[in-house]
């Protein structure tokens, strides 16, 4: 313990491989966490849990990659926002075409298509949609005129696959088709061979047309998105969020979490244990007592009623968990003390008159440092894993998108039963490695502090 | 020894005492406010049941009154005039429940139907020491085998695997590894139900056996976990022990490797890991929530939690109580055995 110097604890550390696995864990999980906060916008978080905000995006889609180890390719969700826009005026009518360009390259049908739109424009113009397929088939889809208004309105609409009109529209052109329509879903027959009821591969052209009488009838906001069953790095969850932000936006908040609470646990255990130490008799016993009750509280029992009857908001949290995190650390740091203080120098500096506080902070507290990150490093997986648990419980705060909370949504909605790996391996994962970093880096110090473990 | 015994009863009390203050005064005033509507609704509940009472009022203000009197009434036979932290209230409510009498339950019933908080909790306890228990023993077994091996080969192929695993296992949360085996063994291949609570009745002959077979899965899971990190510690004691002069010498002597680390290490490393037994036969009750409640295993652990969600306070505080007696009980007998072992401890040098 005593003797070792900081130039000599990080060139040992530098030897040892886990400590070295570790840290590079760690600078890894940093740099995801500060391109996190700056790439993904913080509103994306905070919309985590506002259901309209992802309405775009499919419903427990299976990560793309996983495609890529498909023979039979599934196909992606695909939101397509810049249509071809052409505008043609011929004598008083007017028309604006918007044309989607769509590859369709899977060999399942899509779950859905969704024209999503606002439009500005006077009077009742005729919307028509329709689509030209790889095979030169064209289908016409829908053709409605938008609800009468002369003063200039903007009318923002929702046109869904299911929509019976477009299934009737469908219906009426199935002498195109080999096979009997009935029953089919609009997605199913649009995106299928002629001949046989299967997915037609290739582009699909999907065009919509608004004419109108007056030229100043315009679409702003134009999205074709063809629902399909696979969507981003992570995939989405039941409630169409995109785990990947939520993945992401938890490697900051567990580090986070994790850090503060091993830090001020360590600092705090560290101060009283070594105060305790050092005062020796009374005082000692006083506080060791103290400790011993803090000691024999189960942690997780209080945790989940402070949770439940104070506050369950994130700072607070962390507040908790330090009440149970110094406890172990303060009972080491005192025996420490307790060694140190019959050492020479202290005995000398005490003779030469100097204040408690100063032989504390510059005599014995700079000899405890080594062991002091060590406890550092193994206390933050603990923090770390049991804020996860209590998110999991649904005790944590549900503001913030953690590991734990995502987790804790995963059981909610029965993933494990319905075969939803994607949504319950990587949170884990992410867990497990950043307990990894901590307790890799944890270990490597801990045996240049403990030298007897080594050998 | 004897006084040192007496002062660790009486901090082990003290303890328990600040434990039931904290959590009653956590809980308190909530639990004031349910008594108090529960009263209410009590007697409106009797009033809307005997029209009679209601016809025989004139006016609405002397109904009312009427009304208000019997709430008074019983809040007053109930104590409940008085703040939830007055120190009389407080005091019978803490000799209550050393006496452990925690009264009715809110919501939760025992499978019996009882909805005595001393029924519910004695008909859990025993499935949650079953599973946790049995867990503990096997996960020290191997431990204590595998790290007895590990120091034995300090540096080889099998200390190697032994330690990483330690720490790779330790780093993964339990119930995490619940949710992906049930996910695995529940439902990928159908071998173990997914529900741990078994589905017949518990006075069914074939109970036991049912209850056992809904047992293997989260056996099996927080085995896995644990033993790792139990073979790490003990081979750390042993690799201390084996650099001891006294087994120095005996290697000198020419006592074989094998018969140094089964008898005389083994054995200098016994108190520590019957410490750390003690202290993880404890530890796992409390940390028994959140994985019984993944399994569904119908123990303290997955009741404490359903009675925190619908927040049926009597229940929580008797497991509280019960699980911090569980704790300091191991605690007691955890410093007895230090003191016991080393002699230092107990004059607090």
């Amino acid at each position: 313990m005593s003797g070792i110097t900081p130039q000599e604890i990080k060139q040992e550390f530098l030897k040892s491989k886990m400590g070295i696995a570790g840290v590079a864990i760690l600078t890894i999980l940093v740099a995801t966490s500060i391109i996190t906060m700056i790439v993904i916008p913080v509103e994306t978080f905070q919309e985590w849990n506002n259901p309209g905000s992802w309405i775009l995006y499919p419903k427990v889609a299976i990560p793309i990659w996983v495609n890529m180890f498909m023979i039979e390719k599934i196909p992606e969700h695909q939101i397509l926002e810049n249509p071809n826009i052409q505008t043609i005026s011929q004598e008083e009518i007017f028309l604006t075409s918007h044309q989607f360009g769509v590859n369709f390259d899977y060999d399942y049908f899509p779950n859905d298509f969704i024209y999503v739109f606002s439009s500005e424009y006077i009077g009742s113009p005729l919307l028509k949609m329709s689509a030209i397929r790889p095979d030169g088939v064209k289908l016409e889809l829908l053709s409605t005129s938008l609800p009468y208004s002369n003063p200039k309105t903007i009318h923002s609409e929702r046109i869904f696959s299911t929509d019976k009109a477009v299934k009737k529209n469908l219906s009426l052109q199935s002498e195109k088709f080999q096979f009997s329509l009935d029953r089919l879903s609009s997605e199913d027959i649009v995106f299928s061979k002629i001949q046989t009821n299967e997915p037609l591969k290739g582009n699909y052209i999907f065009s919509v047309d608004l004419y109108g009488v007056n030229s100043e009838n315009q679409i702003h906001e134009s999205k074709l998105i063809i629902g399909g069953k696979a969507f981003g790095i992570m995939g989405t969850d039941e409630l169409r969020r995109d785990l990947a932000v939520g993945l992401l936006w938890g490697t900051p908040l567990a580090l986070f979490i994790g850090i503060v609470v091993s830090i001020s646990s360590v600092i705090m255990g560290l101060l009283y244990g070594v105060y305790a130490g050092f005062k020796g008799k009374k005082i000692d016993e006083t506080m060791m007592r103290f400790n011993d009750v803090i000691y024999a509280l189960p942690a997780l029992p209080f945790l989940i009623i402070l949770s439940v009857t104070i506050s369950n908001s994130i700072f607070l949290m962390i507040g908790f968990l330090m009440i149970f995190g110094w406890v172990g650390i303060a009972k080491v740091a005192r025996s420490m003390s307790l060694q140190i203080k019959t050492r020479g120098y202290v005995d000398a500096a005490n003779m030469m008159g100097q204040k408690d506080s100063k032989i504390i902070f510059k005599h014995i507290l700079p000899q405890l440092l080594p062991y002091a990150f060590a406890s550092i490093a193994i206390s933050v997986p603990a923090a770390i894993t049991t804020e996860a648990g209590l998110s999991f419980l649904g005790l944590g705060d549900p503001s913030f998108p953690t590991w734990g909370q995502i987790l804790h949504d995963a059981n909610t909605f029965g993933a494990a039963a319905r075969g939803l790996w994607w949504w319950i391996m990587p949170p884990g994962i992410m867990i497990a490695i950043t307990g990894l970093a901590f307790v890799f880096i944890g270990n490597a110090l801990d045996a240049i502090v403990n030298p007897k473990l080594k050998r | 020894m004897k006084k040192y015994v007496v002062t660790r009863m009486a901090t082990m009390f003290g303890v328990l005492m600040i434990t039931l203050l904290i959590t009653i005064s956590l809980v308190g005033s909530n639990m004031d406010t349910i008594l108090k509507q529960g009263i209410v609704f009590q007697v409106r509940a009797e009033i809307t049941e005997n029209p009679a009472i209601a016809e025989s009022f004139s006016s609405v203000e002397e109904f009312e009154s009427f009304v208000q009197a019997q709430i008074d009434q019983r809040t007053k036979i109930l104590g409940l005039d008085e703040p939830w932290y007055s120190p009389q209230r407080i005091g019978i409510t803490m000799y209550k429940i050393l006496l452990l009498d925690f009264g009715h339950a809110t919501f939760l019933t025992s499978d019996e139907g009882s909805s005595n908080v001393k029924d519910i909790l004695f008909e859990k306890l025993p499935r949650t020491v079953l599973l946790f228990t049995t867990a503990t023993i096997i996960i020290s077994i191997i431990g204590i085998f595998l790290g007895a091996l590990s120091s034995s080969k300090v540096g080889s192929i099998i200390d190697r695997i032994t330690s990483s695993f330690a720490i790779i296992s330790s780093s993964f949360p339990v119930w995490w590894i619940g949710i992906l085996m049930i996910f695995l063994f529940a439902f990928t291949y159908q071998i173990f139900p997914a529900r741990a609570t078994p589905d017949i009745p518990s006075s069914d002959p074939g109970y036991m056996g049912s209850l056992l077979y809904h047992m293997a899965l989260p056996l099996i899971t927080i085995v896995i976990i644990g033993f790792g990190s139990w073979a790490y510690l003990v081979r750390n004691f042993m690799v201390g022990i084996m650099q001891e002069d006294f087994i120095m010498a005996k290697k000198t002597i020419g006592i074989s490797q094998k018969k140094i680390i089964y008898t005389h290490a083994l054995k200098n490393a016994a108190p520590p890991i019957v410490t750390i037994l003690a202290l993880s036969l404890s530890g796992s009750l409390g940390g028994a929530i959140i994985t019984e409640a993944v399994f569904d295993w119908p123990g303290m652990g997955r009741l404490y939690f359903e009675a925190i969600t619908v927040m049926d306070l009597p229940v929580i505080i008797g497991a509280t109580y019960l699980l911090t007696v569980f704790f300091l009980i191991s605690i007691f007998i955890t410093d007895l055995l230090y003191g016991y072992f080393d002699p230092r401890v107990r004059t607090g040098q």
